[in-house]
This record gives structure tokens, sequence and C-alpha cells, in this order.
């Protein structure tokens, strides 16, 4: 058996796991694994700029992969940078896992230069946490982390490490267990089957039935099992916003996103549908307004592998705790037998009568149908993300940032496949957007890359346009310039009488063009809706070049629909600005 | 609103508690009592901890403990029947004619005076959160110079157990 340092324990396991990219930055506390990495040189390291970043590319990473994503930083500050994108990744599901340098075991506990409690600051956001306490533990503790961070519902975990454990002068017998167990720790593996076959029965006896599937699909891998089940009922499917891409957005049973921001369409059918199959969706409050008059005639039929997230706000008439992949396998085999000894089911007429009303409401307010947002002498956000999807063809990795542009992304690109929408939902990180887009073209050199932001949450993590210099990540920045906190400034607009606090920055902005020039990369201004395809097209082929896309919106414009709040129901929406449900 | 007993077997890690502690704080869950404990398995300790809460709140109490890593089973006492136990330990000023008075009191509640100094009494007293309660409105006339009390601990009746 070899012998390994505690330092290199940790490149070796990390090999042996497979990880593709290590995203840090050093520091004092990490110095000997970081000098393990470089002798053995097998994990290739991306050095960002600001350890946020580093937890945000590897979130995007694990998004755009499926594979968790790996982060190294050192003690005290290293780690306090770390936390948001440590947040943002366990909001939303992701896993991931993160080596927190620490001071050496004899200092802890006496605020030594760069102490900081990692295990505790990060105790509320992360899936599991561990503090290596014997440098021979090491192996095993990296394998039950990856374990915890992959399995169930994913999420990030920590792993807090002593300098002294890392030394040099002290080598161990190096092994990587195959397999880990936790007696504490088991992710259910199937559905109950008495509750699918419940479920099967409800669902198919519903008269006005609705799919609502969400991150856990995409996390889960089941997109295929999802558009099989739908098309084989012919059910209308709606999607959250962590959900896109889970069903085929240009398919004709998709109803667009629900939510605050929903579909009008979407949102009416909830509000209206007999039958609801949630199916990794957290019915969050974003999506269900409010929760008392949440979708009044539906019976709820809920699939999610964390029974935390079954009848946590809404409750469930059928709960299914199962992995969707498996649940939704047997749902499928189930009905294929019911459909067998009663094939009237579900009631064709019924449906009939539902899609026909779904069609009105799409013909009367639907996103994608029709020309729904206004007029203007400037270029309407809508259309910038209209003229991404031309030019991408559909088929772009999407990042984005947090804000109006965000829900413009999400409303007009149309995501016809799992993993392509990359966004930050349930924390609502601005700055994510370009971290986690160096991450997807790390992982996907060949494929189109944008980064949907706005000049707001860009300059939350711009100095990483260094480090896409040096990695030479050709990522497309879409900047969507309105010049305000847009989303902050709608909420002014819409309940604050248009009083804009600290929504705006005044003429501080930096020349983004210049910025950009004096990293290496492309920038383009564009501000008349005439040239924007030509400047998407050209920005688009410049293949290996990271180009920013500087472009002047109306700073007017809201996102629509907008739920109606507080006290409003699914179906209570703001259509514009003075249109409403 | 009912008040519940809930007894959690967790791995004896360092950061284990602080999981669970911190998991009311986090959700604002309160915690009434809270008492922990090694076990005759060295490698758990046992945590019993009371909380009030509706249904739905005690389902996702319950869900939300039995997720973290570190908690290997939990059982809700409350669901069915069991033996609580407090322990109270009081000092109270205890001095001519009061001596007495505290005395008898003591042995109503079947309780002991544990240590006696001229003018104080330490009483110790088990039973239910409800009776130890009482015996302290009771010392309402005395003056009463500290207290102090283990939390509930709990265990179901019969063959019911909690173990891996
Ligand atoms: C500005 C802004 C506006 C927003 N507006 C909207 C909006 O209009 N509409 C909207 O929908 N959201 C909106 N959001 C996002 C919202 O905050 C939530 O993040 C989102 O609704 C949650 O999506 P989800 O329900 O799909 O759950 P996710 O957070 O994706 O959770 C996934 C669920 O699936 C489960 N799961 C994971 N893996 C599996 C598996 N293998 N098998 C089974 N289950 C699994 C998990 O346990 C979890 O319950 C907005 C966010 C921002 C920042
Ligand atoms: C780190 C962080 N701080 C604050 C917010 C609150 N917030 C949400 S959207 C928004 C404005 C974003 O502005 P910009 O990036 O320019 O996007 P726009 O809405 O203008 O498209 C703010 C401040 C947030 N989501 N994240
Ligand atoms: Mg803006």
């Amino acid at each position: 058996m070899e012998l390994l340092s505690g330092g290199e324990m940790i490149a070796r396991a990390l090999e042996d796991e497979g990880v593709e990219f290590i995203f840090g930055y050093p520091g004092g506390a990490v110095l000997h694994i970081y000098d393990a990495l470089f002798k053995t040189n097998k994990v290739p390291h991306v050095l960002v700029r600001h350890e946020q970043a580093a937890t945000h590319a590897a979130d995007g990473y694990a998004r755009a992969t499926g594979k968790p994503g790996v982060v190294l930083v050192t003690s005290g500050p290293g780690a306090t940078n770390a936390i948001t994108g440590i947040a943002t990744a366990y909001m939303d599901s992701i896993p991931m896992v993160v080596l927190s340098g620490q001071v050496a075991t004899h200092l802890i506990g006496e605020d030594a230069f760069q102490e900081t409690d990692m295990v505790g600051i990060s105790r509320p956001i992360v899936k599991h946490s561990f503090m290596v306490r014997h440098a021979e533990d090491i192996p095993e503790i990296i394998k039950k982390a990856f374990h915890i961070a992959t399995t169930g519902r994913p999420g990030p975990v920590v792993i807090d490490i002593p300098k002294d454990c890392t030394r040099p002068d002290e080598k161990f017998e190096y092994h990587y267990p195959e397999s880990v167990k936790l007696r504490s720790y088991a992710p259910a593996q199937r559905g109950h089957t008495g509750q699918i076959r419940k479920a099967a029965k409800m669902l198919l006896g519903a008269k006005r039935p609705i799919i609502y599937s969400g991150g856990g699909v995409i996390l889960g891998e089941a997109s295929d099992l999802l558009t099989q089940l739908a098309r084989k009922l012919k059910y209308p499917v709606t999607n959250t916003l962590m959900g896109l891409g889970a069903y085929p957005a240009t398919d004709p049973q998709f109803l667009g996103m629900l939510g605050m921001h929903g579909f009008y369409e979407a949102n009416m059918a909830m509000h209206h549908s007999d039958v609801i199959l949630a199916v990794g969706a957290r019915f969050d409050d974003r999506v269900t307004n409010t929760v008392g008059k949440f979708c009044p005639g539906a019976k709820i039929i809920h699939i999610d592998i964390d029974p935390t997230s079954i009848s946590k706000t809404v409750s469930s008439d059928i709960p299914i705790v199962g992995p969707v992949r498996s649940v939704l396998e047997d749902l499928l085999e189930i009905i294929d037998g019911l459909q067998e000894k009663t094939p009237e089911l579900p009631d064709s007429g019924a449906l009939g009568r539902w899609w026909q009303q779904i069609e009105e409401w799409r013909g009367k307010h639907g996103l994608w149908t029709g020309r729904r947002y206004g007029e203007s002498d400037r270029i309407m956000p809508q259309q910038v993300i209209e003229s991404l999807y031309r030019a991408t063809n559909g088929d772009a990795y999407v990042t984005s940032d947090v804000g109006q542009h965000q829900m413009f992304a999400a409303q007009y690109y149309k995501f016809d496949q799992p993993r392509r929408w990359i966004n930050s939902g349930g924390l609502g990180t601005m700055g994510f957007g370009l971290p986690a887009a160096m991450g997807v073209q790390l992982a996907f050199p060949d494929m189109n890359v944008a980064c949907v932001t706005g000049e707001g949450s860009i300059q939350m993590n711009i100095q990483e346009l260094s480090t896409c210099t040096q990695y030479k990540t050709p990522i497309k920045i879409i900047n969507l310039r309105n010049n305000y906190l847009g989303m902050v400034k709608q909420w002014q607009d819409m309940h604050y009488e248009g009083r804009h606090a600290m929504s705006t920055y005044e003429d501080s902005l930096p020349d983004f063009v210049k910025l950009v020039e004096s990293y290496g990369h492309v920038g383009i201004q564009v501000t008349r809706l005439d040239e924007l395809d030509a400047r998407m097209d050209e920005a688009f082929a410049m293949k290996d070049k990271l180009v920013f896309l500087d472009i002047f919106i109306d700073p007017m414009e809201h996102v629509y629909p907008m739920h109606i709040a507080p006290n409003g129901a699914m179906k209570d929406m703001w259509l514009s600005k003075n249109e409403r449900t | 609103m009912m008040r519940r007993i809930i007894s959690i077997l967790v791995e004896n890690e360092p950061g284990a508690l602080s999981r669970v502690i911190g998991l009311f704080s986090q959700r604002g869950y309160n915690i009434e009592t809270l008492n922990v404990a090694p076990t005759e398995d060295p490698s758990l300790s046992r945590l019993t901890l009371t909380t009030e809460g509706d249904d739905k709140t005690m389902e996702q109490i319950t869900k939300q403990l039995n997720k973290l890593v570190d908690v290997v089973k939990l059982v809700d006492l409350t669901e069915g029947a069991h033996i609580e136990r407090d322990l109270l330990l009081i000092k109270v000023r205890a001095s001519g004619s009061q001596r007495d008075e505290i005395k008898r009191t003591t042995d109503i509640f079947r309780g002991q005076i544990v240590d006696v100094g001229p003018n104080t009494y330490t009483i110790q007293l088990t039973g239910t959160g409800e009776k130890l309660d009482s015996f302290v409105a009771a010392m309402g006339e005395a003056d009463i110079l500290e207290v102090v009390r283990s939390g509930i601990a709990g265990i179901s009746r019969g063959e019911k157990v909690l173990k891996l």
C-alpha cells in the first residue's frame, strides 16, 4: 500500500473520485494541499479571482453536467467568501464538495490568524459537513462527502481540514474506499407501490389535470420519463423556474413557466385544475402565491425524494417519497396496466374541453402567442432574448444573474433540454451568472454558453473576466442594460409610487466595452433594434472570444405577468402596467 | 397545539448537538426542554426535547430532524404510552417555622431534602414536568433561592424500544 501525506491523500482521492476540475483559491491553511496538487498534477485546478466565484463556477459545472462541483478555499476569509456560493447551491439542491482549510488543530479556538468556525458558519446551508480530526480519516471522509452530496436530494458538503492534517512529513497508508455506508443516511430508493397505484388511479380519473414539474426532474435525470408520461396521457405540463428544460418548451403540451412571473395559461390552468401531479417541485412561495388560496379545486399528488418537501407549505393528498426516475417508471407501468383494463380512461371528452379552455387562455394572453410586450423606440429586453434564441438555434447553455433580465430569459428562451438553463432560483444570487458560465464553458468547451445579465449583477463578480482570460472561456455575455437595478425599480414603481430609492447608479457605470477590452476580450455596444440581430450573430461567430454585448434596452419595461400579492391566488396577475385579471 | 416529547438517537460526533439545536432556531421551532446524555452504546447519544406545535409543524420537525445526517433514529414519545421524568433541585430559604412547613410539602410530593444549611434546604424531586411545576408553585410562600431542572427524559412503556 502507498504511503501518502494528508495533502497528497486529498489530491489522490479527488483523482480517484474522477473529479475533472477543482475551482479554488490558495492561502496559508491550504498550501500543503496546493503543493500536493502541483506535484501530482492530475486534477486541473481553476484559479478564480474571488472564492464566491469558485463556488458558483463549481455550481454551474454541476448544474450543466450533473456531476458534483469541487471547491478548494483557504481558512478564514477564503471560507467566508465561499458562503454565498454554498448557500446558492444549497437552496437549489446542487451537488458540491467544498474543501476549506482550517488553522492547525492545536490553534483551533484561540482566535488564531485566519481562524473562523467554518463548520459552524456553514451549518444551516450545507447538506452535511465534516471536520477532519485525524489525517488518516481523509480518504473515507472524502468518499462520504461525495456520497452525501450526490445521492438523495443533492446538496453541498463542506470538509474543513486543519493544516496539520495535511503536513507533507506525516505519511499514512492510502486506500480509497469503493463505497461507504452511513447508518443514519439512507435516501429512499423506490416509491411506495400502494401510493403510486393510488396516484395512477387519481391521474387517470382527472378531468382537468396538470403536471407541475420542477428542478427535481432535472436533478433526478428523469426528463425523458416525464415527457413520456405527459405525452401518453396528453396532459398539459408547466415547469418551475428550476424545472425549465425538463419538458421540451417547444412542445404544444407545454404551458410555459408558472408562478410569480409565470405564463397566464400556466397559472390559470393550475388554479382551475382538479388534479395536480407535482414532480420534483417544492411549492415555493414564488409559485403558489397565497397558500390558502392555492388551487382550491385540486387534489395533489406529490413526488419528491425529500419528505420535508412534501406538505411543507401546501398539503398533498397522495405523497410519494422516492426518486423521480424510479417513481415515474413505476407510475408508467401501473398506468399501462390500468389502461388495458379501462381503455376509456382518461376521459377524452373532459380532456378535450380542458384543452379547449387552455387554448382560449393561450390565445388571450399567452406569452408566446403574438407579441405581448409593448412598443418603444428602444430595444425591448424580450427582443434581446428572442434574438439570442435565434442566434443560438435554441441550443445554448444560458446562465443568468438575478433580476428582470433573468425573468425575461426564463420566459423567452425556449429550453428544450434539461441542464441548459442555469440560474440561482432559491437564493436569487446576483453575481452568479458569469462564474457559473465559466464552469459550464469549461465542461463544454465547444458549446455556446451565454450569460444573460444586468449591469447591476455583472458587477458583483466582474473580476472573473480575468479568470476568463486565463482559461480562454469564450462566453457570450448579454448585458441587458437598463441602468437600473431593474427588478427593484419595478417593485418600487408598483408598490412605492415610483420612488426609486437606491435603485440606480447615476453616471457611475464603467464603460463596459473598454473594461472588457482591458482584459483582452471583445466588447460591443448595441443601442438600435435594427442592429441587434447582426451584433448577436457577430458575437456568436467569434468562437474563441469572450464577447460582451452591452445592449441598451428600454429601462421602463416591467416583467409580466406578475402575481398580484399579497393575498392573491395563482390566477390573480398583472398582465401589463394597466391590465390585470 | 400540543406538547410533544421527541427522543432522538444521534451520532456521538462533535457538532451533532449543534445541528439539532440549530435546526430549531433556524426554522423558528421552539424548544422547551432539552436533555442530552451518552447511552450504553458509546457511538450514540440520546437527546430528548419537548416542543410545541400543531400537527403540520410537528410533521415538519420530525421530518427535518430525520433528514439530519447525524440523526440515527427518533421517536415522538407522546404518540404512545410513555414515562416522562424531569429532575428538580430547588434551594429555598428555610428558617424557623418555615422548616417544618417545607418539609411537610416535600413529603407530600415525595421529594427529598438532599442538603441542609442553617438557613436553607435543597430539595430534590423527580416526576413529570407538571408535578415539578406544582411543587415549585407550592413552594411559592417560601423564599426560592435557586431552581434547576434537568429537562424531560422519557421512554416508551411496554415492549417498544428506541434502538438501532
Ligand atoms: C427574481 C426571481 C423570481 C422568481 N420567480 C419565479 C417564478 O415566477 N416561478 C417559479 O417557478 N420560480 C420562480 N423563482 C424561483 C423560486 O424562488 C424557486 O427557486 C423555485 O420555484 C423552486 O423550484 P422547484 O419547485 O422546481 O424546486 P427546486 O428548488 O428545484 O427543488 C427541487 C425539489 O425536487 C426534489 N428532488 C431533488 N432530486 C430529486 C429526485 N431525484 N427525485 C425526486 N425529487 C427530487 C427536491 O427534494 C426538491 O423538493 C424566482 C426566483 C427569483 C430569484
Ligand atoms: C446579492 C444580491 N443582492 C441583492 C439582491 C436583490 N435584487 C434582486 S434583483 C436586483 C436588481 C438586479 O439588477 P440588474 O442586475 O441590473 O438586473 P435588472 O433587474 O436590471 O435586469 C436586486 C438588487 C439580490 N438578488 N442579490
Ligand atoms: Mg439593470
